[in-house]
């Protein structure tokens, strides 16, 4: 059996200016002279990940969980097909998975490996998310890590973490906060947080919303 | 590859780096680098286990020290350079050279707005049967290959109870050389806290991740 070394890459990288904006932009023209890329296709990606995908689409999920068993029932069982439902899919969300919060049990999601996120319900991950810090230590130690979101659980309160390792994406349907019963549809989805999605974070109270 | 990218236990890390009200892109050279690497995926050469692997390939100084988008630059040339669609010279010199073939780009911006809801599923129908059920306990393997993998370091060797089965997803470990495809059965594992880290873990907590068959032996 021949193995392979493990650096036969030349690390063309370290041929690029060190400044990352200078870099990347002797990365794109070059890719565009080449006509690799089409910088119009760079710009609708762009636009689409600043305007049209990110957790505002989670929140409506969310909402319409809480406000609908059926549906959350449906969430539960096949969230793929259930968030497809709220016409979001796709990219980084071919697989998803709902993991409900309760009085006694409470999610949060990470990727120790890269940075696996759910695109199509969340959006880009923040860097804390991508950070070695998170990534490193919330398996180890999620309730330390909580702390820092300022999510404190009682003792009794069962954590669970979800490394996502494969192409799996998770979503975090956190509790429905209290006083928000005669809230509509529209006006939850607003309680509806990123960081709750993802589990670093409990749904706004309606006073603070 | 044991390298720095496996990061999952790894102590001595500070506290966790939350930013109030973080833009999408930090600036704007994040997000044209965000397009290169996304697009350049489309001339099929690389797919995603080998665009990780390229980034678990990079100096494990230089990996923590980078940015996210820092690697995925990195990331982006260094594939581009591997597969011959770039020249080390033209990189040096900014430009295409001067006997480069014009070509044209696999996908436009409208091709690529059809394409985010689309994605590329992972799941594939296979004749084997699935080796294991829910409720089964198994022991993740203790001995790992040196190229891409799946398994985190923190999990090898620890026992946990199959809690789903995902049906057939194609195999990292194979797939991120290019080389043809295969799929396994794909079960999500729950392991206690205790299980991975021992009398000193935190209190009521459990860890579950995605592993393929393969990676898994029965255990009692």
């Amino acid at each position: 059996m021949t193995k392979k070394p493990h650096h036969e890459h030349t690390h063309a990288h370290s041929l690029l200016p060190p400044d990352p904006a200078l870099r990347a932009k002797a990365i794109e023209t070059l890719l565009v002279e080449k006509g690799l890329v089409d910088p119009a296709a760079i710009d609708a990606l762009v636009d689409v990940f600043s305007n049209e995908i990110g957790p505002q689409n989670g929140a409506q999920v969310v909402a319409r969980s809480w406000c609908d068993p059926d549906y959350r029932a449906r969430l539960l069982a096949d969230a793929t097909s259930a968030i497809a439902e709220l016409g979001f899919s796709g990219m980084q969300g071919e697989h998803m998975v709902a993991v409900e919060n309760a009085a006694d049990t409470h999610n949060v999601v990470v990727c120790t490996l890269c940075s696996c996120y759910p695109w199509p319900v969340l959006g880009l991950p923040p860097v804390w998310y991508k950070s070695p810090e998170y990534r490193a230590r919330v398996v180890r130690e999620p309730r330390a890590v909580l702390d820092e979101f300022g999510v404190r659980l009682p003792e009794d309160v069962e954590l669970r973490v979800w490394d996502s390792t494969a192409e799996i994406r998770y979503l975090v349907i956190p509790q429905r906060p209290a006083g928000s019963e005669a809230m509509s549809e529209a006006e939850l989805a607003a309680l509806v947080t990123r960081d709750s999605m993802i589990g670093t974070g409990f749904a706004l109270s309606p006073e603070a919303g | 590859m044991d390298s720095v990218h496996d990061l999952g236990g790894v102590e001595g890390f500070g506290p966790i780096p939350i930013e109030a009200d973080e833009p999408v892109f930090h600036a704007a050279w994040e997000g044209r680098v965000l397009g290169c690497r996304f697009l350049m995926g489309f001339w099929r050469l690389w797919n995603i286990d080998a665009n990780r692997h390229s980034l678990e390939q990079l100096p494990p100084a230089e990996y923590l020290a980078m940015s996210y988008y820092e690697k995925w630059a990195a990331g982006v040339v260094n594939l581009s350079a591997e597969k011959g669609l770039i020249t080390p010279e033209e990189l040096q010199a900014g430009h295409p050279g001067t006997d480069a073939e014009p070509r044209t780009p696999p996908v436009d911006a409208a091709g690529v707005r059809a394409f985010l809801p689309q994605g590329r599923p992972a799941a594939r129908e296979i004749d084997a049967a699935p080796g294991f059920a829910v409720g089964d306990k198994v022991r993740a393997a203790r001995n790992m290959h040196a190229g891409h993998t799946r398994l985190p370091r923190y999990l090898r060797g620890r026992v946990g109870t199959i809690i789903s089965h995902h049906g057939a997803h194609v195999f990292p470990d194979i797939s991120y050389k290019m080389e043809g495809e295969v799929a396994q059965h794909l079960y999500t594992v729950n392991f206690s806290g205790r299980e991975v880290w021992g009398d000193d873990a935190e209190p009521g907590h459990s860890i579950s991740a995605e592993l393929w068959e393969s990676y898994l032996a029965p255990a009692r």
